[in-house]
């Protein structure tokens, strides 16, 4: 459907518009800053005009008891068992990432360097929407679990069926309002399991557990307003009985806070936020005890002016990761609430900072902020992948995280060190990170600033790799990182308008970095901080990436390929062409018939790819905060067109 | 779509059935064949708007339809972000009354008026501002809409601390029509603040119509604070656009009437004005000092 040639209707044909016309962003950086507000429908009785009922959705828990908290706790001992076993089996993919470590690799070895030639789609479905699709289905048993961008479609896929027949499909009822609030694309990262429940989190921030076998609600529970900017994309994590569950809508001075539901009921168990004072930030009594030069008390007030951290951002819509030995869970916030750097001198902490935290109490025992007093919309979300790496000939317990600043971060899991941070595409906001002080080392020619044209800005706001999650192999040591490869220029300034009061905004004009390819597939190595081999992508590569015992590295690229590349060389070994552009994460499982298949989404969008998901018109090259104009420029527009497809492969 | 789903989708899609069979008046010239002037309107956004037809623009969406023979129509839309690209570009309305110039999203009439972002105060608490360079700015407690121009006029002088009081920008007038940008006016009368920095229509409309003949309105002098108002149309819609013009032009002292009457603080409009129609500073009960 076409806004543009939307035949003229009563108020309603507006709203159903809503999942097909997303409103146009309308600032300077991306899920982050801005002004506009909550669109609704208007339920007001005019001539010709009908009144919508709102749709049923959950409402906020109340507040959960000491006795409540004290059963869980015991509950969460045995609760955890089952994920922990499940996320070994290589058969199944019970969680976003395949596994509490996010490293997305399977020991499948069917599929190999030598018969991936073969490869063929086994079938394929569509999702019913054309939004962006991001993450991966799951699969549990014998049924796979698929999801949709929104309105958020849930399709339980029965595996042992020849024809991959639905058991039962689901659409939760969700307050529309979410959409056009909605930063950068209606996407959606996926679901979770945990006790024969599928977990889902909705675009308009419900919490939803539906029974896997029957698809019906056992209970659902709410944690944002949407009429505040408060809307949800990610897909949080099941960790021993608890959902744990992020928040998006930094742009519009969200608070970000992340949050604990107990998977048997939906009860809200703890709130932990980003911002303000330590008691709401949930630190324990030694925070950041081995790196007190990162900041412990009171740094969440301490380092804003006044009370700006109540709009203070940090939101928390990226992926989640844990490990079971040392009982920590670990994420990363995004940018600072408001929007001109002016406004909020000092650090802005614990905005753009990886934290970790105890998954049952929500207390942190250490938080690293990389990038301090943000100018530039590097919103801190990417995952963080738990691996052992050797140092020194010492075995360390690492995290490594690929920063949208462009550094590649490798981190000692257990107190947050500093152990490598090196450019791992071209940057020039800063020069390096002192890893003493653990700051970045800027060049203050490309801090930018509002009404002042900052040009060549490396990376853009987009980010060295945007949320799109990478893939580690054990058995080459390297990680698999798809990257952009686009510089910017902020500058001039446009004329906005909200609600009566016009204001003015800095465009942001998006170019090619060096070379001209605007993406790579990277292969990284995450203790020297340098990389082995890469694949230049005429697209940011914006994909997810899997990886297998056989030296098979999957993923896909905008303009709708599917790639198998050899882990040691980067040579292509196997691509096909699918319906649309791939934003989502491939994925591998073993069917009942006993054979390996891969699958990933096809359905252009994101940030990048909202120009075409969004039919966005290419006159208007700042639009979408300034995608438009550089995906007009690559060629994105003839490339690939809408439309959320499955795809399942097999030799 | 599931069965499971219910409520406005599915009533969309009996209108959208309905509108299928029977065809009615609805292309891109409805408003041309039918002469209906089909304004999308905030139901709930004071002093522009209400669905009361209280507002100003109300107002003046009534004198141009009245000026062009034309039937008066709303859609009522809260005025945020979708605004064009789910109403406007959709063609359930033709006519934002009121938009800055240079709103690219819409094509835009000739200006009809000038106005800013102002300081206001109230004289029985604040002796005297003047400029946005006033040292007491620095030691009263100042609102202010965040990431407006004078939010941003703030942070250039440091002025970023505990006295600052931060307004959303973001409100739904469905939702929360409390929230409404004249909070802050309300604020500042209730002395729950000293001074607002606020779009000048805004705190006119309480100086005038709300009984606040203790406020004190200057213009802020700062680049990026006063903007000159269109009215916007769709992009293709140059016909409408052309027809709104020559109305604006015909009833210019009438539209000036109706701003008055609200309280609007009134700059000159620069050249471009239709008709050089140029409005001058008009001496409003406020004072109006930093320049010409």
């Amino acid at each position: 459907m076409k806004c543009s040639t939307m035949p003229p209707a009563p108020v309603l044909i507006a709203l159903l518009a809503a999942t097909a016309c997303e409103a146009r962003p309308t600032t300077t950086t991306a899920e982050s800053t801005t002004q506009a507000a909550t669109p609704a429908p208007a339920p007001q009785a005019s001539p010709g005009i009908t009144t919508a009922t709102a749709p049923t959705t959950a409402a906020e828990p109340p507040p959960v008891t000491a006795a409540e908290l004290a059963d869980h706790a015991a509950y969460a001992k045995e609760a955890g068992a089952e994920l922990k076993k499940l996320q070994n089996d290589d058969a199944q993919w019970v969680m976003p990432a395949k596994n509490y470590s996010g490293t997305r690799y399977s020991t499948l070895n069917e599929i190999t360097t030598a018969n991936v030639q073969n490869l063929k789609v086994a079938w394929s479905m569509s999702t019913g929407t054309t939004k962006g699709h991001e993450g991966a289905p799951l699969v549990v048993g014998s049924t796979m679990y698929a999801h949709s961008s929104f309105p958020n479609h849930v399709y339980a896929i029965d595996l042992t069926k020849p024809d991959h027949s639905l058991k039962w499909q689901y659409t939760p009822e969700q307050d529309e309002r979410a959409v056009p609030v909605a930063c950068c694309d209606a996407v959606h990262r996926g679901l979770n399991y945990a006790e024969g429940k599928i977990l889902m989190i909705t675009l308009d921030a419900q919490v939803i557990a539906l029974d896997a076998n029957t698809g019906k609600e056992v209970w659902k529970s709410r944690n944002g307003d949407p009429t505040k900017g408060e809307t949800i994309t990610g897909a949080g994590l099941v960790v021993n009985g608890s959902f744990i569950v992020g928040i998006s809508g930094g742009e519009f001075g969200v608070r970000g806070h992340v949050t604990a539901y107990d998977v048997r009921n939906g009860k809200r168990l703890w709130r932990a936020y980003s911002t303000g004072p330590d008691a709401e930030l949930m630190l324990t009594d030694n925070f950041n005890a081995a790196n007190p030069h990162y900041g412990q008390k009171e740094q969440g007030t301490k380092t804003w002016t006044g009370d700006a951290w109540k709009q203070g951002g940090g939101t928390t819509w990226g992926w989640y990761s844990y490990d079971p030995a040392l009982d920590l869970m670990y994420y990363s916030t995004g940018n600072p609430g408001t929007w001109n750097p002016d406004q909020r001198p000092g650090d802005n902490k614990w905005s753009m900072t990886i934290w970790a935290r105890n998954p049952e109490t929500g207390k942190a025992s250490w938080g690293y902020q990389m990038t301090p007093h943000d100018a530039w919309d590097y919103d801190g979300i990417n995952e963080s992948v738990l691996v052992d790496l050797t140092f020194d000939g010492k075995k360390v317990p690492s995290l490594v995280h690929f920063d949208r600043n462009g550094f590649g971060y490798t981190l000692d899991r257990r107190d947050g060190t500093i152990l490598v941070a090196e450019p791992f595409v071209h940057v020039n906001w800063a020069k390096g990170i002192d890893k003493k002080t653990g700051r970045p080392i800027e060049d203050i020619e490309k801090r930018t600033k509002q009404g002042v044209v900052t040009k060549d800005i490396c990376p853009n706001a987009m980010g060295g790799k945007d949320q799109q999650p990478v893939a580690f192999s054990p058995r080459t040591n390297l990680f698999y990182v798809p990257s952009n490869n686009m510089c910017m220029d902020y500058e001039g300034v446009e004329v906005k308008y909200t609600a009566g009061a016009p204001f003015v905004g800095a465009n942001v004009a998006m170019k090619p970095g060096p070379g001209g390819n605007l993406g790579e597939l990277l292969a990284w190595d995450p203790t020297t901080g340098k990389k082995k081999w890469g694949i230049k992508e005429k697209y940011p590569a914006w994909s997810g990436v899997l990886a297998t015992a056989t030296d098979l590295i999957f993923y896909g690229t905008m303009d709708g390929w599917f790639k198998a590349v050899h882990a040691e060389t980067g040579k292509v070994l196997w691509q096909h062409k699918v319906a649309s552009g791939i934003i989502g994460a491939p994925m591998t499982f073993k069917a009942p018939d006993g054979k390996q298949y891969v699958a990933v989404y096809a359905g252009v969008g994101g940030w990048f790819g909202l120009p075409v998901s969004n039919d966005l018109s290419r006159k208007d090259p700042y639009a979408a905060l300034g995608a438009v104009g550089i995906a007009d420029k690559s060629g994105l527009y003839e490339a690939t067109t809408k439309g959320g497809m499955l795809y399942v492969f097999a030799i | 779509m599931t069965e499971k789903r219910k409520g406005p989708a599915r009533l969309a899609l009996l209108v959208a059935l309905a509108s299928a069979i029977f065809p009615s008046e609805g292309n891109a010239d409805a408003s041309a064949s039918k002469n209906v002037l089909r304004v999308c309107g905030d139901p709930n956004n004071m002093p522009f708007s209400n669905e009361k037809l209280e507002g100003i623009e109300n107002k003046i969406a009534a004198l141009i339809a009245k000026d062009l023979g034309w039937e008066l129509e709303y859609l009522w839309w809260p005025h945020q972000r979708g605004l064009v690209k789910r109403v406007l570009n959709t063609e359930r309305c033709d006519v934002l009354v009121g938009i800055p110039k240079g709103y690219d999203l819409v094509r835009w009439t000739k200006p009809y008026y000038r106005t800013g972002y102002v300081i206001a105060y109230r004289k029985d608490r604040v002796a005297e501002i003047r400029s946005m360079d006033d040292p007491i700015l620095k030691t009263l407690k100042v609102g202010v809409q965040v990431n407006t121009p004078p939010h941003l006029a703030l942070g250039q002088r440091g002025i970023v601390g505990d006295n600052v009081v931060a307004y959303q920008l973001m409100f739904d007038s469905n939702a929360h029509p409390e929230d409404y940008p004249g909070k802050e006016v309300e604020d500042l009368m209730a002395g729950r603040i000293d001074v607002a920095l606020v779009w000048g229509p805004i705190a006119g409309y309480f100086q005038k119509k709300k009984g606040a003949s203790s406020l004190v309105l200057v213009p802020i002098e700062e680049p990026n604070n006063a903007f000159e108002i269109s009215m916007g149309v769709r992009k293709a819609n140059t016909e409408l656009k052309t027809r709104l013009e020559q109305a604006l032009d015909r009833r210019r002292d009438d539209i000036r009437a109706i701003l008055e009457d609200f309280g609007v603080p009134l700059l000159p409009l620069t050249a471009s004005a239709p008709g050089g129609a140029a409005t001058t500073p008009d001496g409003h009960d406020g004072k109006r000092k930093g320049g010409s």
